[in-house]
């Protein structure tokens, strides 16, 4: 029976309010096999595994399930027939036991209409011992080490008789160990005849546990086969629409004096956060530095660590050669310091504040004198560099909200420039942008760098990084894996760096 | 078209709310009253709207930073109980002397106490990460058994002090009136003042709206979040002691149970004039208007005869109509 197709996808289309996030694609999730969906951010893995979970629509072709057209109006109907997701951000409760876990939502009673605990854990022991788990039903899932929290999430599929999983990135935020227990989970279930879809940034990763293999880039499939039949490199070449001989352009690179040091930090582990291991390196002035990594590489840990928000982090920080040890972040703002962060809704913008006053945000000090903020001057210092970033708002006055998606970051990238920073930090700098935008972004950047400061921008965004970076730092698990110069910095050497389990440095 | 001019006109009574309300309930007040607008009736009406006026403006700093305030009244209570211990002399036993400091030090001392009390607010919150709600609960109970150990719960009497101990005048913070006004009134105009500039005006008051709106962004911008948080505190602990002087003042005597429930008028002044409980939306400015109408409020409606458990149904009634049309506001504009 292995092979069968159980679940199909035929033709999907799907645009979100014009863009087209998936076009044209066909999927086929055979039983008891493991499929692998492969492809840069924006590719529309996502997407497609969302329309399989039913928890979005697609514009234009069907579904098919055991042959046959299937509507999955919600994740509900999706679950109920027997298709189960586990996304990539873990949907547990960390304050209830493993078996409330599992019947969230969906609780055996008893006769009086209270839940029934003991048929929960009973079943729930029986799905945990399916996977080849001892853990007690009665334990916090708060209080289990992540691999188990997957696995609980996966045990939550089985017990409501899941024939398909649907899997987004579930290795990316587990520690070497535990990643081989999930495979043999995965392979174990695919044993049992239950179809497997499975997304990763591993690309190594993938081609250990994966049946089949299939590659999205920019909404197409670009490229389907067996994976006993391939190597990273094709998935490589598929995935950036490039041939991997192909150089990257290698931007001006001439080096200065040192700016920012790195002197083996290391970040201890803590929920919700990648630990950083011995991180140390040197941005020089003129440099762009790209950090390349996968989900959970620890990208963002680093350039905070940076920055100083996290306390606890040890090691030590140079910027031009005075350490930074001690200092809190807006010490080091004042110091020279910029943060562009990845989430410009959460982490960039203050939405109440209008667009002059999100700009000028770090450089009131400036501005002020003597402690006064003189309106004309606050404005007249703050127009330049909204010409400057082409940052297209209404108005100086309006909200910020009213910016689009492009601008916002221009605008977040604006204050960074405007506090004349010696060292950039940026984070995704480009995601969820136009390509417009994109370019003027990484102009900018060329722009600061060619004015002697450094930047350090991290990215998951293999083309960017080959296109802006004078530098790459791959990283992986919380450990620098490789340290390229530009021309080094071909697609295979930085993917194979970045997806390597935990080695030292080295190219 | 008069269906937009209509709806633009609604729009601009909604966003302005406050102030029609005030114009609207002052208007009808006089219609409905006629001691509503005498001299004698408007100089009390403006002594109590300044003492809610000022703890307001210092909570409108908390509440913009995306904070709470609920130790004000103890802290009112106490600080009045650290100027009347003060003006009654402090005795040192063993040496057997009273020691009476002078007023203007005794003034010092006990906005220092409002300022410290508030610092300790700052610390519990920016650096200790305890929720604002909790942390000023705390105070709440603490600062108020503290007020009653000064004393062991008495009351200090007759704070006029006298001339041949060098500790007179102290009353005048409460009774006194310059040019026509009461002190408190001038105290509050110059607050209000002072407090419009620091919040449009300065970097600091920019960094207070910046961490009400998106704490994470402030951060990461470069702004002191922590000092900022402790600033905010030790502004409503410094407004709250200085309304503990003028009570004591205009009473001429210190009462350790002075300022209970205080904390809820000013949040209520605060809500009133628009500034989001969410922090990073409000003005100074709003927070007068707030406390106004609520003085108005309960000023004409004594005069109307309407009982003391009525007023309270009504002011309760007024603060949450306020707050559903703050919501109906904002859904309009986003």
């Amino acid at each position: 029976m292995t092979g069968a197709p159980v679940l199909e996808a035929i033709g999907v289309t799907k645009t979100f309010s014009g863009t087209v996030a998936l076009s044209g694609v066909d999927l086929r999730l055979e039983r008891g096999r493991v499929h692998a969906l492969i492809g840069e951010n924006g590719a529309g893995k996502s997407t497609l595994l969302a329309i399989l979970a039913g928890i979005v629509q697609p514009t234009q072709g069907e579904l098919r399930l055991d042959g046959r057209p299937v509507r999955l109006g919600s994740s509900g109907e999706a679950s109920r027939r027997g298709i189960g997701i586990i996304h990539q951000e873990l949907q547990l409760f960390p304050d209830m036991t493993v078996a409330d876990n599992l019947f969230v939502g969906r609780e055996r009673r008893t006769r009086w209409g209270t839940v029934d605990r003991a048929a929960q854990e009973a079943a729930a022991a029986l799905a945990l011992g399916k996977l080849g788990q001892t853990l007690s039903p009665r334990a916090l899932v708060g209080g289990l080490p992540l691999g188990q929290q997957q696995i609980v999430e996966i045990a939550r599929a089985l017990v409501h008789d899941a024939r398909v999983l649907l899997m987004d990135e579930p290795t990316s935020a587990l520690s070497g160990s535990e990643v081989p227990t999930l495979f043999g989970v995965i392979r174990d279930l695919a044993s049992h005849g239950v179809s497997i879809a499975y997304i990763s940034h591993r690309l190594e990763e993938l081609l250990e546990i994966a049946d089949r293999v299939t590659v999205l880039r920019d909404g197409r499939l670009v490229g389907e086969a067996e994976a006993d039949e391939v190597d990273v490199a094709w998935i490589v070449r598929r995935m950036t629409g490039r041939d991997s001989a192909r150089q990257p352009e290698a931007g001006a690179s001439s080096p200065g004096a040192p700016l920012l040091e790195a002197r083996a930090l290391s970040l201890p582990a803590r929920t919700g956060r990648t630990p950083l291991d011995d991180v140390s390196f040197t941005l020089r002035s003129g440099e762009i530095v790209g950090l390349y990594g996968l989900m959970g590489a620890g990208r963002t840990e680093l350039l905070e660590s940076l920055l100083g928000v996290h306390p606890d982090v040890a090691g030590d920080v140079l910027l031009e050669e005075r350490s930074l040890r001690g200092r809190g972040v807006s010490e080091r703002v004042a110091a020279g310091l910029a943060m562009v962060p990845e989430d410009r809704k959460a982490a960039g913008l203050v939405p109440t504040l209008t667009v002059r006053e999100n700009l000028t945000l770090s450089s009131l000090r400036r501005i002020a004198r003597g402690g006064y903020l003189a309106p004309e001057k606050e404005t007249r210092a703050a127009q330049p560099w909204i010409e400057a970033l082409r940052v297209r708002a209404p108005s100086l006055e309006a909200p910020v909200g009213t910016l689009s998606g492009g601008n916002q970051q221009k605008l977040v990238l604006a204050r960074a420039a405007m506090s004349r920073p010696r060292v950039l930090l940026m984070d995704e700098p480009t995601r969820g942008v136009d390509v417009a935008a994109k370019l003027e972004i990484v102009e900018s950047m060329r722009r600061l760098a060619g004015e002697g400061a450094g930047v350090l921008f991290a990215s998951s965004d293999l083309a960017e990084v080959q296109a802006a970076a004078t530098r790459v730092l791959a990283m992986a698990r919380g450990r620098i894996t490789a340290d390229l110069d530009a021309s080094q910095a071909s697609a295979e050497a930085l993917a194979s760096a970045a997806s390597r389990p935990s080695e030292g440095p080295g190219a | 078209m008069p269906e937009p001019r209509l709806s633009s006109l609604v729009a601009a009574l909604i966003r302005l709310r406050a102030l029609v309300a005030l114009v609207s309930l002052t208007l009808a007040f006089s219609l409905l009253s006629p001691e509503f607008l005498t001299a004698g009736n408007l100089a009390i009406l403006v002594k109590h709207v300044a003492i809610n006026a000022i703890l307001a403006i210092g909570m409108t700093f908390v509440i913009l930073s995306g904070g709470i305030d609920l130790s004000v009244g103890s802290i009112v209570g106490l600080c009045g109980m650290v100027a009347g211990a003060l003006l009654s002399g402090l005795a040192f036993e063993p040496m057997g002397v009273v020691v009476y400091p002078h007023t203007w030090l005794v003034v010092a001392v006990a906005l220092l106490a409002g300022l410290a009390l508030g610092s300790i607010n700052g610390y519990l919150v920016a650096r200790l990460g305890v929720a604002p709600f909790i942390a000023t609960l705390g105070l709440l109970y603490a600062a108020r058994g503290a007020a009653l150990l000064v004393s062991d719960g008495a009351t200090f009497p007759n704070l006029g002090g006298s001339p041949e101990l060098g500790n007179t005048g102290f009353p005048f913070i409460g009774a006194g009136v310059v040019l026509g006004l009461p002190v408190p009134v001038w105290l509050m105009v110059g607050l209000a003042a002072a407090a419009t500039f620091v919040a449009t005006r300065t970097p600091f008051g920019r960094h207070v709206y910046a961490v009400g709106g998106n704490e994470r962004a402030a951060l990461l911008a470069g702004v002191p979040v922590a000092r900022v948080r402790m600033g905010v505190y030790m502004i409503s602990g410094l407004c709250a002691a200085l309304v503990g002087l003028i009570i004591a003042a205009q009473l001429g005597a210190a009462h350790p149970a002075t300022g209970e429930t205080f904390e809820l008028n000013a949040i209520a002044a605060v809500v009133l004039g628009g500034t989001s409980l969410m922090g990073g939306r409000g003005t100074i400015t709003g927070t007068l208007i707030g406390a106004f109408v609520i003085g108005i409020l309960a000023d004409g409606l004594v005069l109307l005869g309407v009982s003391a458990f009525w007023q309270m149904v009504i002011k309760g009634i007024v603060i949450v109509l306020a707050v559903i049309l703050d919501q109906f506001q904002k859904g309009r504009s986003s």
